[in-house]
């Protein structure tokens, strides 16, 4: 995959801990930030993965023109029906070197990592696939590593 | 403020309701700040009628970020080493989750103290729906 540049802005990680629900000053506030341990505005832990904002080809994002996977005048916007139910995220692990700050300017690349299968009994076959993923800053220190397990199930997990 | 060592001792626990009564709101919020905008997750008729799930569910990053928010209450801000989880069930719209984070272990590594935790968030019914483990920087 290309290198991905993540440009990171105070109202970013903002609106990130407020989908998040997190209402901690140091997340907004830019005073109050520099009073914590921090010293002024970090994101969320988690805040890493909205890289995705930043891929031109990210595929769960709809693009003008182009068909989308999910409802519109019909249930799906897909003329042939998919043979996978989709999938789904099984495990995210992260590493910090350092925490995310704004201002920063990442250079983010990801490498597939092992790839592996299992029998479930709720989804059928379910077939893993991991990626290695590493978040730079400008002065080129690793910032964040993060691997990712992303699961394609057979069929919908069964509930219960 | 960050925890410290001479306070802590392994078994100890913190517990802390990371969200009641789920909205599909919600979900569509994080579904806009983070980018991953799978119809899964924000778009019933699409889940229900094509990929065969009882409605739409949460992203499994939004429940390891709400996660993050009872374990940054706890260990401080910006002191997080490591942080990894497994979904090990869907959250539903209408969920009320509980995140538990456990003393596992205190390390002192090159003049800084640690803290290693395991990680479990539970939904209304006590189910589990992501485990995990973090590790932070704590003072003396």
């Amino acid at each position: 995959m290309d290198k991905i540049t993540f440009p990171v802005e105070a109202s970013h990680i903002m609106m990130f801990a407020r989908s998040i629900g997190d209402t901690n000053p140091v997340y907004y506030d830019a005073a109050a930030a520099t009073k914590t341990e921090a010293g002024g505005i970090v994101a969320p832990p988690s805040f890493a993965q909205s890289v995705a904002q930043f891929n031109p080809d990210y595929f769960l994002r709809p693009k003008p023109g182009l068909p989308w996977f999910g409802s519109g005048k019909t249930a799906t916007g897909l003329t042939e029906k998919s043979t996978s139910s989709g999938g789904l995220h099984a495990e995210q692990h992260y590493e910090f070197h350092r925490h995310i700050r704004p201002g920063d300017v990442l250079t983010v690349e990801s490498k597939p990592g092992k790839s592996w299968e299992k029998e479930s009994k709720r989804a059928g076959i379910l077939k893993f696939r991991e990626s290695v993923t590493e978040y730079r800053d400008q002065a080129g220190n690793l910032v964040i590593t993060a691997t990712s397990v992303g699961v394609t199930t057979e069929r919908p997990v069964a509930q219960g | 403020m960050a925890l410290k060592a001479s306070k802590l001792k392994v078994g100890d626990t913190h517990s802390e309701q990371i969200c009641d009564n789920l909205s599909r709101t919600q979900i569509v919020q994080y579904a806009g700040s983070s980018g991953d905008y799978n119809p899964l997750h924000t778009d019933e008729v699409y889940t229900t009628q094509i990929a065969g799930y009882p409605s739409v569910f949460a992203h499994g990053m939004l429940t390891m970020g709400m996660t993050g928010k009872a374990l940054t209450n706890y260990v401080g801000d910006a002191t997080l080493t490591k942080f990894g989880v497994r979904f090990t069930n869907q959250v539903w719209p209408g969920d009320t989750l509980t995140a538990t984070m456990t003393v596992t272990g205190l390390r002192h590594e090159a003049g800084q103290h640690f803290v290693d935790l395991s990680l479990s968030t539970v939904n209304q019914g006590g189910k589990e729906v992501m485990s995990g483990s973090a590790s932070a920087r704590i003072d003396a």
